[in-house]
């Protein structure tokens, strides 16, 4: 049976891990290569890199983080945060991603989606929706939630999907950070609405969470940062509860 | 020294990456006429089928003489439905016909086997593409599999399949039983990922080279 998938993110800053990481014990800290490793050790199933910094001055530090990243697990690993071009796509996939995440990319010029999916296959697009409650929709946002767009999330995953997406990662800026719980509602709701895997992301605080984000939000995968930065072997004792859970995992 | 053919379809950085982590020397051909050297041949691929026609007369010929010749060739995701007779995804395209039957589209439906143990209960539909960690059911000793045992876990990432023959050396089950891994002498294929799916993968990879 396929297996539900746990994805690890490591939000990235001129080439160091940041973002609520405990790095307490963790003698490289903020090396995202030796956290890659470890997550490897435990048993994750791929590995994001998110670069929060992707300025075009920091695109050689990009490609040097993919590597060496890339060098440690044999993976998928998708790198994303400021593919704006094809050419960034290009450089990302040719230092060792195998998939690329576009957001406010895919959203400006939704072309892309396509002509990367042309050149790379649609198993290398992931698109990347952040999107939030507002009235009785899940309102899309661009540049990391900061500028609104008028698409609704359920609608973009159909088209994204149309274009040539091959994944999407749905995060929910309503959780993200809280801790408190995946948006299982809007999940299933773009999840439904799509025939490719959906990656939920945004509000993981405990391992309750994955299982219902996988049970009622139907997720494919769930993807989390700091969750897993806290305790050395969270990632396979979050695998073991699923499994106790009856939600199939790669163990 | 390892031939990786480059035929144009997607990128083959994670497939020497791994054939380096195990110690095996591989380079790309830029021409058919190179493959006389090679000690084993590598048909990676990612994407569509159409694509393997660029995989021309000249390369198929080379390809086949190397293998009568008994070198080893291993066929990895589209690289081992090019080793079929041809595939639905694009009907005018001919495979090496090295293992016979057709790949055919995985179709989108119910999931009867989740549904029916009750298990994640969402999920009611099984995506295509199918992408993903799923396990292996190894039906015979081969080569390549050896070592890995039924239940094992590779990474998947495909719409299309082969059919279960008698080269099969392992199952997987996504809607449809289908041809995972096959092998015949010299010549073997997985349609899932080896450099993509950890320390299994590597081991199989390692399998394969060590008959180089």
């Amino acid at each position: 049976m396929l297996s539900k998938r746990i994805i690890a993110c490591l939000d990235v800053r001129d080439g160091k891990v940041v973002k609520g990481v405990n790095f307490e014990g963790l003698r490289d800290a903020g090396d995202p290569a030796a956290l890659a490793r470890r997550y490897n050790v435990e048993g994750i199933d791929e590995v994001v890199i998110l670069d929060v910094t992707a300025t075009i001055e920091s695109r050689q530090a990009r490609a040097h983080t993919i590597a060496a990243v890339a060098a440690e697990i044999f993976l998928p690993l998708t790198v994303g945060g400021g593919i704006r071009t094809e050419a960034d796509a290009a450089a990302a996939i040719d230092a060792g991603a195998d998939k690329v995440s576009l957001n406010t990319a895919a959203l400006s010029d939704p072309d892309l989606i396509t002509t990367l999916a042309k050149r790379y296959g649609s198993q290398a697009v992931i698109v990347a929706i952040d999107a939030k409650r507002q009235d009785d929709r899940f309102a899309v946002f661009a540049r990391s939630g900061q500028s609104g767009t008028t698409r609704d999330a359920v609608e973009w995953a159909r088209e994204a999907t149309e274009r040539g997406a091959g994944e999407i990662l749905l995060t929910s800026i309503d959780r993200d950070g809280t801790k408190g719980g995946f948006d299982c509602e809007m999940t299933a709701a773009v999840s439904d609405a799509v025939n490719i895997p959906v990656i939920a992301s945004g509000g993981a605080g405990t391992f309750e969470h994955f299982a219902d984000v996988f049970a009622s939000g139907h997720a494919d995968a769930a993807l989390a940062a700091s969750i897993f930065h806290f305790n050395e072997h969270s990632v396979s004792e979050l695998k073991r509860f699923l499994q106790a859970r009856g939600v199939p995992v790669r163990m | 020294m390892i031939a990786l053919v480059d035929y144009g379809a997607g990128n083959l950085t994670s497939v020497r990456k791994a054939l380096n982590a195990i110690g095996a020397p591989v380079w790309t051909p830029a021409v058919a006429g190179e493959l006389g050297r090679a000690h084993g041949i590598i048909v990676p691929g990612v994407g569509h089928f159409d694509s393997t026609k660029a995989l021309t007369d000249e390369w198929r010929t080379a390809i086949k003489t190397m293998v009568e010749d008994g070198v080893p060739l291993l066929g990895i995701c589209v690289g081992l439905q090019w080793l079929f007779e041809g595939s639905e995804e694009a009907p005018g395209v001919q495979g090496l016909s090295m293992f016979g039957g057709i790949c055919r589209g995985l179709t989108p439906r119910p999931s009867e086997m989740e549904s029916k143990r009750g298990q994640t209960p969402g999920c009611t539909v099984l995506k295509v593409p199918h992408v993903g960690w799923n396990s292996l059911e190894i039906n015979r000793p081969s080569r390549l599999m050896a070592g890995v045992t039924s239940g094992s876990q590779v990474y998947f990432t495909h719409s299309y399949a082969a059919p279960v023959i008698d080269d099969t050396a392992a199952v997987c089950e996504y809607g449809v039983r289908f041809s995972a891994a096959v092998e015949h002498n010299r010549v073997a294929a997985v349609q899932f990922h080896p450099e993509k799916s950890g320390d299994t993968g590597l081991r199989i990879l390692t399998n394969w080279a060590n008959a180089v």
